[in-house]
């Protein structure tokens, strides 16, 4: 019956999944797993305190706050908007692009240059709709949900391949804690940011293609007997 | 003092740091919550927290143990929540931008430069303590260029961390969850299973299942972290870095590989859901329409940097 001690796993998945607390669903699938293998509680404990206190490193980022949250206080965000809307570029799959490429850098480097709300939105969408506008006259509802969408997904991919290149990051300091807890203790942080450098490159060459793909989709589409500019 | 008593010193004083500032955020919210009960669930939450960084190394690891249980049912029963810090204002934050200019991404980029040349330069130097002095340094600079007082840094920090919430511990949980699973077997359960259908050897199919193990388990759950803790035990070691695959390698791209997951499930609704509510698609899901294609590629692009690079 080694197969119930694939209980913890479960309880990961399914309460992730109904989206239940997470912290308590990650300690009741410890301790469940714990106790299915035969660990007996008050060592399961000890175990699970002393394994949380050797890997205190995977919440160094806490120590990042007080330095990113002044540069936020002091007008980050606002310079990365000024450069960022002086940004000259014709097509929406360019602006996708630039802005991606921008994200991935800035998240190697620990800018936290992004969001959502804070740029998707007020800045890189108006942006990109607004050069659809300028070549193909007016654009149809389906057209200005795929550019939402695509301008989304720039946000989304440049923050998740770019973030781990940052060695602070705690992305890349779960993957180091996890491989030192597992013996493999010569990893590094930098490692792991060195590492993470080839997909973050590749996630602009990717993100380039598809982005010009999507313009030359759009051409195909809405420059029906206009004259390209 | 030699390498490793300063790394264990300087390792502990940086922790204790960290637990201050979670002293902070428990007090703040303390002050700034209105419901009665709230207030003191959540600060001691940030209590608890704070004491087994600072405390924790100096006492059995049961107490460790049962802080960690206790730390759970507070956030089960939702009494941990979010205090109210001074928030960013648009005209503050404007004025500021313009008296300092495009040097405030200054301290930022010192802090990354930093950690990059400690770590390169000093690799005796123990990975947190490497963090710790590159955020001092980051700091450093941040105060020299705003000016700023260093409890206004300290008021900062705690909004942050007030923001990121109890999911800041996550990554540290989950890897001592990894831990427990390993000390209870569970790799070798998923081990003998996963190996009926990865070939003795077969490093190519082994590096294609942890890839894509790792974006379905992210698809289910919607949070690529969990997925990484549970595959990277599970199939990650055995399959790969056991048969002589480089295990910085197949971590690094075995998170990236679950965030190919992330961006087509609509259960990481931060990413993909609420963006999309906020950008008033008339389609929910436009914007994981537009990852797929994206994703799919990136994906493939992944099973071949672990098969060519890791071994």
């Amino acid at each position: 019956m080694e197969i119930v001690k694939l209980i913890g796993v479960l309880i990961v998945v399914i309460g992730f999944a109904i989206k239940l607390d997470t912290i308590s669903t990650v300690v009741i699938a410890g301790i469940a797993t714990g106790l299915v293998a035969g660990i007996p509680l008050d060592e399961l404990l000890r175990l699970l305190g002393e394994k949380f206190l050797s890997n205190r490193l995977a919440t160094m980022f806490v120590l990042t706050l007080p330095v990113i949250g002044l540069c936020e206080r002091y007008g980050l965000k606002d310079k990365a908007v000024d450069f960022i809307s002086k940004i000259k570029a014709a097509t929406v799959g360019r602006i996708a692009l630039l802005y991606q490429a921008i994200r991935v850098l800035s998240s190697a480097l620990s800018l936290r240059i992004g969001g959502h709300p804070q740029f998707v939105r007020p800045l890189i969408n108006p942006m990109a709709q607004a050069a659809a506008v300028t070549k193909y006259g007016d654009v149809d509802e389906k057209t200005e949900d795929q550019i939402k969408g695509l301008v989304a997904s720039a946000e989304n991919t440049g923050n998740f391949f770019g973030q781990n290149v940052f060695m602070a990051s705690s992305g890349t300091l779960l993957i180091v804690s996890t491989l030192q807890e597992q013996g493999y203790e010569a990893v590094t942080a930098l490692d792991i940011a060195k590492w993470s450098i080839p997909i973050a490159v590749i996630s602009v060459v990717v993100a380039a293609l598809y982005y010009s793909l999507f313009d030359k989709k759009l051409d195909g589409r809405l420059l029906n007997g206009k004259k390209a500019h | 003092m030699d390498w490793k008593q300063f790394n264990t010193v300087a390792g502990e004083v940086f922790y204790v740091l960290i637990a201050i500032i979670f002293v902070l955020v428990g007090i703040n919210a303390y002050k700034t919550i209105s419901d009665s009960t709230k207030k003191k669930t959540t600060l001691a939450f940030w209590l608890i927290l704070a004491f087994t960084f600072a405390v924790g190394p100096h006492v059995d690891g049961m107490v460790t143990g049962i802080a960690i249980v206790i730390l759970a049912i507070l956030t089960g029963i939702k009494g941990v929540v979010r205090g109210e810090g001074k928030a960013l204002k648009e005209e503050e934050t404007r004025r500021n931008a313009d008296k300092i200019g495009y040097k405030i991404f200054l301290p930022a980029l010192t802090l990354a430069l930093a950690a990059v040349l400690l770590a390169s330069f000093l690799p005796k130097m123990a990975g947190a303590v490497v963090l710790g002095f590159s955020g001092l340094a980051g700091l450093i600079v941040a105060l020299l260029i705003t000016k700023a007082k260093v409890s206004q840094a300290a008021t900062e920090g705690v909004r942050l961390m007030d923001n990121v919430s109890t999911t800041g511990i996550l990554p540290q949980l989950l890897t001592a969850l990894g831990a427990v699973f390993t000390a209870a077997g569970v790799g070798e359960v998923i081990s003998s299973g996963v190996s009926s259908v990865i070939p003795e050897g077969a490093k190519f199919v082994a590096s294609a299942v942890y890839c894509i193990g790792m974006a379905l388990f992210t698809i289910i759950m919607g949070n690529g972290f969990a997925a990484f803790s549970v595959i990277t035990v599970g199939i990650g070691i055995p399959f790969l870095v056991m048969q002589g695959a480089n295990p910085a390698i197949v971590g690094a791209l075995g998170l990236t590989a679950g965030y190919c997951g992330t961006l087509v499930t609509p259960m990481a609704a931060n990413f993909n859901i609420m963006p999309a509510a906020l950008l008033e698609t008339k389609d929910q899901n436009a914007i994981i329409k537009a990852q797929v294609p994206f994703a799919l590629c990136m994906l493939i692009i992944h099973i071949l940097l672990v098969y060519f690079l890791a071994f």
